[in-house]
């Protein structure tokens, strides 16, 4: 949390675009998220990693507050994203999530078809003014998550009927269809292969132009390859977070170093 | 965490394979038995019911053919005056023409021709008068009708009334035996299937008796009882599975909700007897006052129906579409909805047709009256299947009988068409995720 100050050299803008501060989340009595606090610049990918069960999903659910939806889930802590609050009465959560776009861990689409899984979120906003316009908000995220070519000759079927990396890349196309400010990632490319990981890491890079993209990830690799900023979680606790050359070149905690040399996880 | 260091190795390998090896005999033989219980029990299940079938078929089967006469009738002038048409003696033309094809009666005897007129059904009179009203150019002029004989002579043509017994412990005399031949020789007699049976309403001559005023009132009372139940069942459930705060309130809610399924329909009738015909004055009889006690019958069934399915749909769907936007509303209404609707549908017919087979409530309202029309709107008085077959099997008369075993198969062909509806419609509605 020291480095917060210095400024990437190949970062245009480096405002925080998240902050959080003293978050703390409980599932009933299990505490998944201990006081944890971090700023996620704007127009940057930043990989949250750390072994199972350590909060990642979890912090990353707080930050649309997908956590709502989970009776026993509690959020203590103030989150913010360009500076507003994003737990305040007045936030809705509709409008938050259409800002903030999601794509889960396990591949969820709608048991629908796959171009309906597509525009069913640009409808609901209101983003096509034309059916052309919509084929072609469908068409550019089908492109843009890699799976176009795969599925352009039956958009009209059932987009469950999809291998589970296909399906995968539906749900990444599915998120950024609505134009979504803020990418929350959670293994999007658990079930790919390298080929497809490497079209979904292209674009994670292009996202980075103009949107802040947070990509939850096992591999150290692609962490290193798409991120310019690492946190690592612990056990609920975020034990470091900076640069990720330097997290992964010069780690400051001896959890981190064993964590990327291998000897946890 | 994961801790691959410390996790300890496998036991012994080769023992646990001669383990599972040496149990497994005994999970086959567990698993053998298993199936055989489950095919035993649908084995009698289905015994059971063929036996029920059988025996209302063979009960009722007579009843879906009516025994009919065709009449040379010729419209005496004298006696069907045109001046007063409808106070004509159509029983005596009648009688006249039945006497003809009987040339050994005795026209001259009152007690003869009663009885040959017994031979027809009451209503063949009116029927008659009908014809003649409508047309009174046929005065004067033969004319051939087709009528059904009466429940005695229908029974004998059917084979129901043994011949060998005594003249007196049977409904005919040996008389109307020998009449009853001739007019089969002569081929005037036939049998027909019985139209009636579904075009007639009730009637105290089981001979022109038929479910018309019974399939009436049901449609009315299922009608009314869908349009009631099914909007507030499936609203409620909504509301009470994905908008209602979870709290003690809730929880009692969805408690007595469960007791409600759980009443004794003859309860809801006499609800229904206190507060829709005591206090707010609806009429008796009426199928307005059933379909409301039947849909307080089967709104917990729908809520409960709906309630299953709205859980049953996973909640990755609910997030992903929460993930891009939508708001619990259009959560509800795009995703869970159209995922739980075979479930709520399927549920919604096994309800309606419990509704359909209920009597005890309809009993209570008065929906066991005698009535002999047809209910033109759900506020006239009615009855409907259950109740019309509690009245026929309460009805001396041998025709009687069987009517009663037809109605039930009836009421049973329209419980099998909704269980296949409903079948239909999950099929038809059901999608993978
Ligand atoms: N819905 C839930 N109810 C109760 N406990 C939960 C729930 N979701 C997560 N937890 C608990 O919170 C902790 C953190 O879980 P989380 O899913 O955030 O881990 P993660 O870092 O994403 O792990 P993985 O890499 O395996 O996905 C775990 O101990 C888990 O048991
Ligand atoms: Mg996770």
């Amino acid at each position: 949390m020291n480095d917060m100050r210095k400024v990437e050299r190949d970062l245009k803008v480096n405002d925080a675009k998240i902050t959080a501060r003293n978050v703390d989340v409980r599932y009933g009595e299990t505490h998944a998220i201990k006081d944890v606090s971090i700023d996620i610049p704007d127009r940057t990918v930043t990989s949250f990693i750390g072994p199972s069960g350590c909060g990642k999903s979890t912090f990353l659910r707080c930050l649309n507050r997908m956590n709502d939806t989970i009776d026993i889930c509690r959020v203590t802590g103030k989150i913010t994203i360009d500076g507003k609050d994003i737990n305040e009465r007045s936030v809705d959560p509709v409008q938050l999530r259409a800002q903030v776009g999601m794509v889960f861990q396990k591949p969820n689409p709608f048991p629908k078809s796959i171009y309906d899984n597509i525009a069913y979120g640009p409808r609901i906003h209101g983003l096509a003014r034309s059916k052309t316009d919509m084929d072609e908000i469908v068409e550019r995220a089908l492109r843009r998550g890699a799976i176009w070519n795969e599925v352009k000759d039956r958009l009209h079927a059932p987009g469950t009927g999809l291998s589970g990396g296909q399906q995968q890349r539906l749900c990444i196309a599915r998120a950024i269809a609505t134009e979504p400010e803020v990418l929350l990632m959670d293994e999007p490319c658990s079930a790919l292969d390298p080929i497809a990981t490497a079209q979904v890491e292209e674009l994670i890079d292009e996202l980075r132009q103009d949107y802040s993209v947070v990509i939850v990830t096992h591999s150290m690799q692609q962490a290193a390859r798409v991120s310019q900023k690492t946190a690592f979680f612990h056990l609920g606790d975020l034990v470091e977070f900076g640069e990720t050359e330097k997290i992964f070149t010069n780690p400051s905690d001896p959890r981190t170093e064993s964590y990327i040399t291998g000897r946890i996880g | 965490m994961t801790d691959i260091t410390n996790a300890p190795g496998p036991r012994s390998p080769h023992r646990t394979t001669e383990l599972i090896a040496g149990t497994l005999k005994r999970r086959h033989a567990k698993e053998a038995r298993l199936k055989w219980i489950g095919l035993g029990a649908i084995g009698i299940a289905f015994t059971m019911l063929f036996i029920l079938i059988a025996s209302l078929v063979s009960s009722g089967w007579q009843a879906f053919a009516q025994t009919h006469i065709s009449v040379a009738v010729y419209i005496d002038p004298q006696e069907v005056p045109a001046e007063n048409l409808p106070r004509g003696g159509f029983d005596d033309v009648l009688a006249a023409a039945m006497a003809q094809m009987l040339p050994d009666a005795d026209t001259d005897d009152r007690a003869t021709m009663r009885s040959l007129n017994g031979i027809l059904s009451n209503g063949a009179q009116f029927s008659l008068r009908d014809q003649v009203v409508a047309n009174p150019d046929l005065i004067g002029q033969t004319v051939t009708i087709k009528v059904p004989v009466s429940d005695p002579f229908d029974q004998l043509n059917k084979g129901l009334i043994d011949r060998d017994t005594i003249e007196q412990n049977r409904r005919v005399t040996d008389r109307e035996i020998a009449w009853f031949d001739t007019l089969k020789d002569q081929g005037a007699i036939s049998k027909p299937f019985n139209w009636a049976l579904f075009t007639n309403a009730d009637s105290r001559f089981p001979e022109l008796a038929g479910l018309k005023g019974a399939l009436v009132g049901s449609f009315w009372v299922l009608s009314i009882c869908f349009i009631i139940s099914f909007p507030l069942g499936i609203g409620s459930a909504i509301y009470l599975e994905e908008f209602a705060p979870k709290n003690k309130l809730s929880d009692f809610i969805e408690v007595n909700i469960n007791n409600l399924a759980a009443v004794p329909s003859v309860v809801f009738g006499l609800l229904a007897l206190a507060v829709f015909i005591g206090w707010f004055g609806m009429p008796r009889s009426a199928p307005i006052v059933g379909g409301l006690t039947l849909a307080l019958m089967t709104m917990p069934t729908i809520i409960i129906a709906t309630r299953a399915a709205l859980k049953a749909v996973p909640p990755s769907i609910r997030e992903a579409a929460l993930g891009v936007g939508a708001s619990k509303q259009q959560v509800v209404f795009h995703h869970v909805l159209p995922l739980a609707m075979p479930g709520i549908l399927t549920g919604t017919i096994i309800g309606l047709a419990q509704a359909l087979g209920e009597t005890a409530p309809l009993l209570l309202i008065g929906m066991n009256a005698f009535i002999t029309s047809a209910a033109s709107s759900p506020f006239d008085s009615a009855t409907a299947l259950p109740t019309q077959i509690f009245i026929w099997a309460d009805s001396p008369e041998r025709g009687f009988v069987s009517r009663t075993s037809a109605a039930i198969l009836v009421l049973l062909g329209f419980l099998m068409l909704m269980n296949a509806v409903a079948i239909y419609l999950r099929q038809k509605f059901q999608r993978k995720w």
